[in-house]
């Protein structure tokens, strides 16, 4: 019968369908680990969401979902219309500033350091690298105890001066060695033909080196705003008066009260979550790729 | 190293009738690095010094091994850090192998995936807590609507507690160490695993085979530098359980800071310097690999 004709033809057909399977199963492997990674990733983001969106009673009751999506949280915090909150603005400005200040300083003093290490090979650049990556092999809540005490002598407790100084410390490092990565790698004729025309080592700086980071000037800035925007404990040691408290300190407060208005705190929470997201994605490139560089070479 | 002989030559060519001495590249270079080593200097290796000659007196010991918490700390941050490192490494290690497939959704997930690592701590942190609220906890809460009995009293049970901040450190920590370790696999040449797969190997004998080889020492390393890490991680145990149920899931970082809010300095240095003995071997093992 056919069945001369169809040896030839099977493979032909198996071959596809088999494919299709492999593909198939695939994707389905692919979306086991997918999805449990997803709610793995958004769950505890979308309760804080749920929260900020629901009035008290449907909060508590352990709803899944919003039983009435409402704004009402966010404008009794925007508007400071809880005793919790009468200094959210306030607060809110103070986590700007410090973190727009570490982001400065860390910039200014990074790209110096990188610059004479890297470009002006200052004597014993390699060094002051290695012995600044010293500072990450200090667990963070190990240095902030005697962290706490010195500023104490340097009389800058209770300042804002304390955490953005802290902050820069911790910044920096990273800073200079992601900056160094990248500086090393424009050509030297750049130099010496800047160094022809009668350059000074600031014109050089000024002139050629700047212009030429940008992308990894805007990735460790972001690095630095986004650490102190974040930081609980250093903020929560170093910082005590209630006017001065940047707003994660200001959250963990909330927690000392029996009756905290947690569908507030959330809402709160919520809002100063938001822009170092915002940020994140919005800079996202040059900090993936400024991350990354550094981990291939180890 | 290489470094220092070419310094030289760049100063000499710029200015080649000064033999000797300060050249005005390398006199800019020292002011340029000067900011820097003062910030070192006097938020680093100061209070680093500070801390050993304030932890130098015997006798904050002797009371901090009398405290009946220390011990029980100690074992909560071995447990800790075993756990949790090993946990979030090996995971972190499977999912890099994950966000490696191209595929449009998966890269939408992985720009989803980072957000713990984006965002602050402390509201997701607080999130969780509430979630695991016994009464009003939306966990409780379904559980109860699906089974009509009451779910555990989450964070009131030491062992679970700690087990649920260990989760919480790696919920905060694991997309940062896929991200590195994704950066890790992608740096594999391609034709390796072409090769392979003109052999017949399976994947599991591509990873076996390629895959691990490539990335032993960056995994090694990464463990490493997460060790330290996790040994710092305040947030994660503070802000979930406070260190209760009676102060059971203290780890050393909690612990440290507990005492300072006491104004128990002393104890408080005393509690960080017993790490030592653990935060050494890795920091020499950090620093070789560093320098080499």
């Amino acid at each position: 019968m056919t069945a001369a004709a169809l040896p030839p033809a099977l493979p032909r057909i198996k071959a596809p369908g088999r494919g299709v399977l492999h593909a198939v199963s695939t994707e389905a492997k692919l979306l086991l680990v997918g999805i449990p990674v997803l709610i793995w990733t958004l769950l505890p983001i979308y309760h804080l969401c749920l929260f900020a969106f629901s009035d008290r009673k449907s909060a508590f009751a352990g709803n899944l979902w919003p039983a009435d999506v409402t704004i009402r949280n966010f404008e009794i915090v925007l508007g400071q219309k809880h005793y919790f909150l009468t200094h959210f603005w306030l607060q809110m400005w103070n986590s700007v500033f410090v973190a727009a200040m570490t982001g400065i300083i860390t910039l200014v003093v990074a790209t110096f350091a990188a610059f004479a290490i890297s470009r002006l090979k200052v004597k014993g650049g390699r060094t002051v690298l290695n012995m600044a990556l010293f500072t990450y092999f200090i667990p963070a809540a190990f240095l902030a105890i005697p962290m706490y005490r010195t500023m104490g002598l340097y009389g800058l407790l209770g300042s804002q001066w304390a955490l953005i100084l802290a902050m820069v410390a911790i910044a920096s490092p990273y800073a200079i060695w992601v900056l160094k990565q990248a500086s090393d790698k424009l050509p030297l004729e750049l130099d010496e033909a800047a160094i022809v025309d009668g350059a000074s080592p600031m014109q050089l700086f000024r002139l050629v080196y700047i212009p030429l980071m940008g992308p990894s000037l805007v990735a460790v800035g972001t690095y630095a705003v986004l650490l102190a925007w974040n930081e609980y404990l250093y903020a929560f040691l170093l910082l005590s008066n209630d006017r001065s408290l940047t707003l994660p300190v200001a959250l963990g407060n909330f927690l000392s009260a029996d009756d905290s208005p947690w569908e507030l705190l959330m809402t709160t929470g919520l809002i100063y979550a938001l822009p170092p997201a915002a940020i994140y994605y919005v800079f996202r490139r040059y900090m993936v790729s400024g991350l990354t560089a550094g981990a291939v070479k180890s | 190293m290489s470094t220092t002989a070419v310094s030289p030559d760049l100063g000499a060519r710029a200015v080649p009738a000064r033999p000797r001495g300060l050249t005005p590249w390398q006199a800019w270079g020292i002011a340029l690095v000067v900011p820097y080593i003062l910030v070192f200097v006097l938020f680093v290796i100061y209070p680093v010094l500070y801390a050993f000659w304030l932890a130098h007196e015997p006798e904050s010991y002797e009371r901090l091994f009398d405290d009946p918490i220390f011990f029980r700390t100690v074992v909560n941050t071995l447990v800790f850090l075993f756990v949790a490192i090993n946990l979030k490494m090996a995971v972190a290690l499977l999912l890099s192998g994950f966000f490696l497939h191209e595929r449009w959704w998966i890269k939408i997930l992985s720009v989803i995936f980072i957000l713990p690592w984006a965002v602050p701590s402390i509201p997701t942190i607080l999130s969780v807590r509430f979630m695991l609220n016994p009464e009003w906890g939306v966990i409780n809460q379904t559980i109860f609507r699906l089974t009509f009995e009451d779910g555990p009293n989450w964070l009131n049970d030491p062992q679970l507690a700690l087990f649920l901040s260990m989760l919480m450190h790696i919920w905060k920590s694991l997309p940062f160490w896929t991200l590195i370790l994704l950066s890790g696999r992608l740096a594999i040449a391609k034709d390796l695993y072409e090769a392979a797969a003109v052999d017949g190997a399976s994947s599991l004998q591509k990873f076996r085979w390629i895959t691990w080889p490539s990335m032993a020492q960056l995994y090694l390393t990464c463990a490493l530098l997460s060790t330290i890490w996790t040994l710092g991680d305040f947030n994660s145990v503070y802000l979930l359980t406070g260190g209760g149920p009676a102060d059971l899931t203290h780890v050393l970082a909690t612990l440290g800071i507990r005492y300072l809010r006491l104004a128990e300095v002393d104890m408080s240095m005393a509690t960080i310097v017993t790490a030592l003995p653990l935060i050494l071997p890795l920091v020499y093992f950090m620093m070789k690999r560093l320098s080499r």
